[in-house]
């Protein structure tokens, strides 16, 4: 599996580090909602198709990328940053926004 | 009667000759001879036993889907089992024996395991070996009783136990276009796609390039088509742009177009030149890649198939055409298809006598007529060999007539007496690697094969490969692939050579079996039989998976390569159904095998590599016995002569607590937190507030995982006001820097901070004891390190012998202590100036061994207690979970499990029998060897404890505090220790810690 | 259905072993049953086997997609042991290997548990101290355990190199002798037949594509054969348990799916006994009867449902395989597969009641699942049958993470890639 970096080009799925589920949604931290906390820690959607996740290029510039992949033919459709791509409550917060 | 070599013809060098050894009998062959070739043109008929009954095999294919003719090859005590001889080419001094045979490959007591033939037939063993339900063999006695007798029935050829001394390589490669194979259709994809400059590969599995060209007859341009695919390979060899290379098999094919290969460099050299690899495995990423891997022949199904002299029409031609071997002096043919015909033809022309042709079908094109005449053999139509008759050797065949629409047999058996049958069922197109890349293959009716799926990767098919049954439209069809995969516009007048070749009819007739009395195999290796198909059908295995399983059918070392589809065939009839019904399996990597060492590479004998600190010849130098943490290698003990283990650690920790000593300590994690958020993110990845901690002070932290356990400790030491130094324990320092870089990219990219890993870069030693800052006073400059200027958790930066220093003021052991930091580069150099100003309160460096006992005797946790499953009250760190701000895990770690009062607790032992206490062990309230406790806990650490004068250890026990102050026994049943212990609170020494701060 | 045996084979060979019946029946399917069983691989049959058996429910469907046994019980690497820290894990395990030890004689099928040994390598002292914990606890729960020195693993496997190539010597090992292989596609075969033999209809090709339900209650299901109705509905089909739960509506679990690929070099002569693991890597080796060296690493580490792996894995795989085994360089890699695993979040499976009512849910093997096979039908047929978890069973629950009561043998928390 080849996965295009956007800093360092196509590379090897053996410099890149899984770090999973992008469709998570972490609550607030201040959240004391056990529910939404154990769904965000232990529950995945598992999806057999389009993928939303995160891989670490921890072999080369160590940026997390946000990455779709079909789970069931591997075909990567998007790359891109994760601090760009990644929840849009992030983004949001990064904007300046109320998460 | 036997085969032998022609007197010309072939691309065997006859000027050369190569001696070799095959069962201790020296034999002479040529120069481009494979082992094949060569025993064959020395007379051999006899080249292997079967796996179950031992039947006697000869050689039944020229190249790697050879079933039968498996060989051990030797390099002294290095052993390579289970080569077929069709892959091996000569050279002076091999050494090859013949497998699964005892005593000879001629006289095998093996054998008589086919006269057992229907008692031991598909599947036998799951319906016996069970044995009696109770007494002595009850349980699986009985059947591991039996199981030895299998075992040693059962495998090929013999694994050695000497290392191989092979040097193998590794080797990354991009290229715009791969194309795998390198036959007419192969070899002009290339032309074509490198005829614009595009990078190309070409590899083949063979020595020479060219394919069915090499041997076929045909004509391109003028030449025999040998010749035209040896000029077209020296015209691409001699382009820039082009990389061939031979022997090499493409046996995966992965995501994103990375296909594995592997290249054997010099197993056909007596001697490799210097530092040449025996074998390269490539990687190799192709924008696109052509496969032109072309087919595999398959064989009919009929009574005694396997007697060696029966032959798959393509390998016979082969033999004589490429290697001028004649493989019998009298051959038959017996085929469904037009392909057998052309083989006759070329067999005559290389001297061979040719006397029948057998064809199921009762009419043939006029092309094949033509073929047989110049063949001078008689064409039996509607006819088939019902019989090979023969033991060792094929001594003759029996022929009937046969229907090919309903098989039925009728009329009197003609016998001919043949020593060779070259039998030809059609062709398989070789699917597998695009069955690898994904996709399903598709059945094609009218060329009864299955054809490659629609590609789901960037791949082009040509040739053989899509069905080609012509030279010609290999050709058209490589060259089409190869301007197409290197993205030039076809422009329709594009040069084709011109072929000679016979236009041939395609289609086989629909029969690969021909039922009559007599054992009859589908896979030759595995000696599956039709009728063991059929018992399969009879049992309900009838899904070709479970066909596959219960028969194993296609698991041999062939992979099914000439017996799936006859096999699908037998099933298909079975059912009343049509091959595409009964389906096929899918193909998995290895296409074809592919030898360990070789894709381990470069790796063998050191798999990971060596992590060393700065110091590390030092230690070495002065004793250390190196203890493996991880990739690091850090000191166990100093030991002094004579001293065992224990002596060493008490010696270097008490002087720790008497004096003074030194440890290395360059191996924990360092982390560099900076930027204006970096005190924000500090809080909330550790429990305990960072942001209140003042510029030039350090603080210990605790950081949960998310799900609310303890992940890790360490003290940060706050450099500037946005400038943090993180530590972490040396086994967690990769998975803190990810768990950071995660938090930050992922969660909470708003926050301005960078996370750089400087374990690298900074060498690290804790001096330790009552005489620690006598040492540092004695040689640090530009700093003073009194308790004004230093205290307790302060930081200073000053010079060691000229070197800049960082000194952290904090405490492992207990004792009064300071982490030197420097450039690593300078590591040693600090390292032996501390040494130098220690001498006088006689420092003693100490290893991990008494780093544990000092850290014990304290109650500090580390890895072992910290094991992920523990929360930070369970080890007595809940007073660092802050409670005004959250924290990672703060939500998730008050769940009822993690406050459960039955949850294990840290906890100190204290020896009661004087005896030391086992790492590992467990601890019951009750409990002897006789009549084991029940668990309450285990140990995580032990050591003597100089300081109270005892063995002690750490633990994890049920509910552990409200045990303080009793009794409890050692349960180690594994290394039979029991004895008393006392549960005592974790912190054994100097519970105050006015030690440290003193 | 006529017992096997050796006088069966002997009376079958001599009439042309044109006698033998169809190891099971292919019914078509019934419109309703006491329990419908959705996947008919190793833990499935194996639940009908023991309702049958133990709880006397015979009106038992087992609903399979493809054809019986295609999913990870035929493509494991066959081993089975019980050597387990946790002691809601050892019971367990230990429950399924005294299942073993009888299971050829139960299903009168020859499942070939062959009691060779599971011996794990350590390579530093602390590694050996850890072992020495786990195999502490198994002996604590009744199971049998040994550490062995250098000296008695080089004898006991002579092909292996216990220096490891000087980088990682062995410094020990633990090893459970009970413990050892099984051919793996007997064991469904064999489950089938003994399921079939006490009434169970098993039921190929047949693909579910809903579920029924009465309000929140499941009723049956939707398959490719038509509407199927059950008072029980049992889901038990691990690599594909998100895909079928999202047909009942359950989006989300603790589970995500992922590759781990598996690997048999050709035949060879007797080359080792025992199932051997390398702890300075992650690698398990072991040699069938039919001569191969099966053997296995890590998963590929990402979610997955196709089945296939990729490069990396084998590479690291194949190295530690000659760091082990040096005078296996030579010989040659035959076949590789790829298996799909549920990794639950904490490494330990799932069985339990729900999470709807009318519905059990069977998942979360990681790559376990093999050896669990007799012990999993049980539990999940006693869970079934009772609607309540056996106490073999209890730690099992779904809503054990929400709770906090995780059953983590490695410690690696909530990242399945690590399990």
């Amino acid at each position: 599996m080849l996965i295009t970096c956007p800093y360092c080009g196509p590379r090897d799925l053996s410099e890149y580090t899984y770090q999973g589920d992008a469709n998570r949604v972490r609550p607030d931290p201040a959240s004391t909602d056990q529910a939404a906390w154990n769904d965000y820690v232990y529950d995945r959607i598992n999806t057999a198709g389009e993928h939303r996740e995160f891989w670490q290029h921890s072999g080369g510039c160590r940026a997390h990328l946000l990455v779709t992949r079909n789970t069931l033919t591997h075909a990567i459709s998007f790359v891109g940053f994760a601090r760009e791509h990644g929840e849009p409550k992030h983004l949001e917060r990064r904007k300046g926004g109320k998460a | 009667m036997s085969p032998r070599r022609s007197s010309a013809g072939g691309r065997v060098d006859r000027t050369r000759t190569i001696r070799f050894t095959f069962d201790g009998r020296s034999f002479t062959g040529h120069a481009g001879d494979t082992l094949a070739s060569a025993l064959l043109a020395n007379g051999m008929t006899l080249f292997g036993r079967s796996f179950k009954y031992h039947r006697p095999r000869g050689v039944m294919t020229a190249g790697i889907d050879e079933p039968n003719a498996l060989v051990t090859l030797l390099k002294g005590d290095i052993r390579e089992p289970n080569i077929p001889v069709t892959e091996i080419e000569i050279y002076d001094g091999l050494n090859a024996v013949s497998q699964n045979r005892s005593p000879s490959l001629a006289f095998d007591v093996g054998a008589i395991n086919q006269y057992a033939g229907k008692l031991i037939s598909a599947g036998f063993y799951y319906k016996t070996f069970m044995g009696p339900v109770i007494g002595p063999l009850k349980g699986t006695r009985f059947w591991m009783f039996c199981e030895r007798f299998i075992r040693r029935a059962a495998g090929l050829g013999h694994a050695g136990t000497t290392a191989d001394t092979a040097r193998y390589e590794r080797m990354n490669a991009f290229c715009d276009v791969l194309v795998v194979g390198g036959g007419p259709a192969g070899l002009m994809a290339a032309k074509a796609a490198a005829s614009d400059g595009a990078r190309v590969i070409v590899a083949d599995l063979e020595a020479a390039f060219g394919g069915t060209a090499k041997w076929s007859g045909d004509v391109i341009d003028g030449k025999p088509a040998s010749e035209w695919a040896a000029e077209l390979a020296d015209e691409l060899a001699g382009m820039e742009n082009v990389r061939l290379l031979p022997r090499t098999t493409v046996w995966g094919y992965y995501d994103g177009n990375t296909l594995a290969a592997l290249e054997r460099v010099s197993d056909h050299k007596a001697n490799p030149e210097s530092g040449e690899p025996r074998h390269r495995h490539w990687t190799i990423r192709a924008k696109t890649v052509v496969l032109a891997t072309g087919g595999f022949e398959r064989p009919l199904i009929f009574p005694g198939n396997d007697i060696p002299g029966v032959m798959l029409a393509g390998a016979v031609e082969r033999f004589a055409g490429e290697y001028g071997v004649l493989p019998g002096e009298r051959i038959a043919l017996f085929t469904n298809n037009d392909s057998a015909y052309a083989a006759a033809a070329n067999l005559k022309r290389a001297g061979a006598m040719v006397v029948a042709i057998i064809d199921v079908r009762p009419e043939i094109s006029a092309a094949a007529r033509e073929l047989a005449s110049k063949a001078g053999a008689e064409v039996r139509l509607g006819q088939a060999v019902v019989a090979a008759e023969g033991g060792k050797a094929l001594t003759g065949v029996k022929v009937r007539n046969f229907e090919a629409a309903t098989g039925m047999i009728s009329g009197d058996p003609a016998s001919l007496a043949v020593d060779c049958l070259a039998v030809s069922g059609g062709w398989s197109p070789a699917v597998h690697l695009a069955s690898q890349a994904g996709g399903k293959p598709e059945w094609d009716e009218a060329l009864q094969a299955f054809l490659p799926p629609k590609p789901t990767q960037k791949w082009i098919g040509a040739g053989a490969f899509t069905g080609a049954a012509t030279t010609a439209s290999a050709i058209a069809d490589g060259q089409r692939a190869g301007l197409k995969a290197a993205g030039i516009l076809a422009q329709g007048k594009e040069k084709l050579p011109s072929v000679s070749e016979p236009a041939l009819d395609p289609s086989p007739a629909p029969v690969l079996e021909v039922r009559a009395h007599g054992k009859a195999f589908v896979d030759f290796q595995h000696d599956v039989t039709a009728d063991d198909v059929r018992l399969a059908h009879q049992e309900g295995f009838i899904s070709v998976e479970h066909l596959k399983r219960y028969t194993t059918l296609g698991m041999a070392t062939d992979q099914g390569k000439t017996s799936n589809v006859p096999g699908l065939a037998i099933m298909a009839d079975a059912r009343g159904l049509s091959i595409p019904q009964v389906g096929t399996t899918r193909f998995r990597p290895p296409f074809s095998a592919v030898s360990l060492g070789s894709v381990a590479g470069e790796r063998v004998g050191h798999i990971r590599p060596d992590r060393l600190t700065p110091m590390h010849d030092w230690h070495v130098e002065q004793g250390a016995r190196m203890y493996a943490a991880g990739l690091w290698y850090r000191p166990m003990i100093y030991g002094a002569p004579g001293e065992t283990v224990e002596q060493a650690y008490v010696r270097e920790a008490k002087a720790v607590r008497e004096s003074v000593g030194i440890v290395d300590v360059s191996t924990l994690g360092k982390i560099a937190v900076q930027g204006p958020d970096a005190a924000e993110f500090l809080d909330r990845v550790y429990t305990n507030l960072f942001s209140t901690l003042p510029v030039g002070k350090a603080r210990y932290g605790l950081m949960l995982r998310e799900d609310g356990l303890a992940m890790d400790d360490g003290t940060t030491w706050r450099l500037g006001e946005n400038d943090f130094l993180m530590t972490t324990t040396t086994a967690n320092a990769g998975k803190v820097m990810q768990h950071l870089e995660y938090f930050l990219d992922v969660v909470w990219p708003e926050l301005k901070v960078h996370v750089t890993s400087v374990s690298d870069q900074w060498a690290g030693a804790a001096v330790a004891g009552p005489k620690s800052r006598d040492v540092l006073a004695a040689c640090v400059t530009g700093t003073k390190v009194d308790n004004e200027t230093l205290p307790f958790m302060g930081i200073v930066h000053g010079e060691i012998d000229g070197v800049p220093v960082m000194i952290c003021r904090l405490s492992f052991s207990g004792e009064m202590a300071f982490e030197v930091y420097c450039g690593a580069g300078y590591g040693l150099q600090v390292w032996e100036a501390l040494i130098e100003a220690g001498k006088p309160f006689n420092i003693v460096p100490y290893g991990l061994e008494a780093l544990g006992t000092l850290r014990i005797e304290k109650g500090h946790v580390t890895g072992a207690e910290i094991d992920g499953r523990t929360t930070a009250r369970d080890l007595h760190l809940g007073w660092l979970l802050s409670k005004k701000k959250p924290f990672i895990g703060s939500a998730m770690m008050d769940r009822e499990g993690f406050v459960a009062p039955t949850r294990l607790q840290l906890v100190g032992l204290v020896s009661l029998d004087g005896r030391p206490l086992t790492g590992g062990a467990h601890i019951v309230e009750n409990g002897s060897a006789e009549q084991l406790g029940q668990s309450i806990g285990h140990i995580t650490a032990t050591c003597y404890s100089p300081a109270l004068g005892k063995y002690i250890g750490l633990a994890l026990v049920r509910d552990g505090k409200s045990r303080h102050g009793k009794r409890a026994v050692i349960s180690d049943p594994l290394r039979d220790r029991f004895g008393p212990v006392e549960i005592v609170n974790h912190i054994f020494f100097d519970p105050d810690g006015s030690r440290m701060h003193g | 259905m006529a017992e096997y045996s050796a006088f069966a084979l002997l009376r079958n060979a001599l009439h042309g072993n044109r006698e033998w019946k169809p190891a099971w029946r292919k019914p078509d399917p019934k419109p309703s049953y006491d329990v419908i069983i959705i996947g008919g691989g190793g833990h499935g049959l194996s639940t009908a086997y023991y309702l049958a058996k133990e709880h006397g429910i015979t009106n038992v469907a087992v609903l399979e997609r493809g054809w019986l046994g295609q999913g990870n019980i035929g493509r494991n690497t066959t081993m089975i042991r019980s050597n387990y820290l946790l002691p809601e894990n050892s019971h367990f395990y230990e429950h399924s290997v005294k299942l073993w030890e009888n299971l050829s004689h139960d299903l009168n099928y020859n499942v070939m548990f062959s009691q060779r040994g599971v011996l794990n390598l350590a390579h530093t002292p602390a590694q050996l101290d850890d072992f020495a914990r786990r195999g502490n606890s198994m002996r604590h729960c009744g199971i049998d355990a040994e550490l062995m020195t250098p000296d008695e693993i080089k004898r006991f496997i002579p092909a292996l190199d216990i220096s490891v190539g000087g980088r990682f010597p062995v410094v020990g090992g633990l090893i459970q002798k009970r413990a050892g292989t099984a051919r793996h596609d007997a064991v469904a075969w064999g489950f089938a037949r003994g399921a079939d033999r006490r009434g169970v209809d098993i039921i190929e090709n047949c693909e579910v594509t809903g579920f029924l339900r009465d309000g929140d209650r499941i009723v049956g299901v939707t398959t490719t054969r038509g509407e199927i109705r059950a008072k029980k509905t049992a889901v038990a089909v691990a690599g594909n348990t998100g895909a079928v739960m999202k047909l009942a509506g359950i989006d989300r679990l603790p589970i995500e799916t992922h590759v781990l690929q598996a690997f048999v070099s050709e035949g060879l002569k007797p080359f080792m006994d025992s199932v051997v693991t390398f702890g300075a890597g992650h690698l398990y080796v072991t040699q069938s009867d039919k001569g191969g060296m099966v053997f296995g690493g890590d998963i590929d580490g990402y979610n997955t449902y196709a089945q296939r792996g990729n490069l990396p894995i084998v590479e690291e795989v194949m190295a530690e395989m000659v760091a082990l085994f040096p005078g296996l360089s030579r010989v040659r890699l035959l076949r590789s597969w790829g298996g799909l695993m549920d990794m639950s979040m904490d490494g330990t499976p799932i069985i339990t009641t729900g999470p709807l009512p009318g519905m059990y849910l069977n998942c979360g093997w990681c790559y376990g699942g093999f050896k669990a096979t007799p012990a999993s039908g049980w539990c999940f047929a006693y869970t079934i049958a009772q609607d309540r978890p056996h106490k073999f069973n209890a730690a099992m629950t779904l809503d054990r993470f929400k709770r906090g009561f995780i059953v983590d043998e490695k410690g690696q928390g909530a990242t399945p890639r690590l399990h």
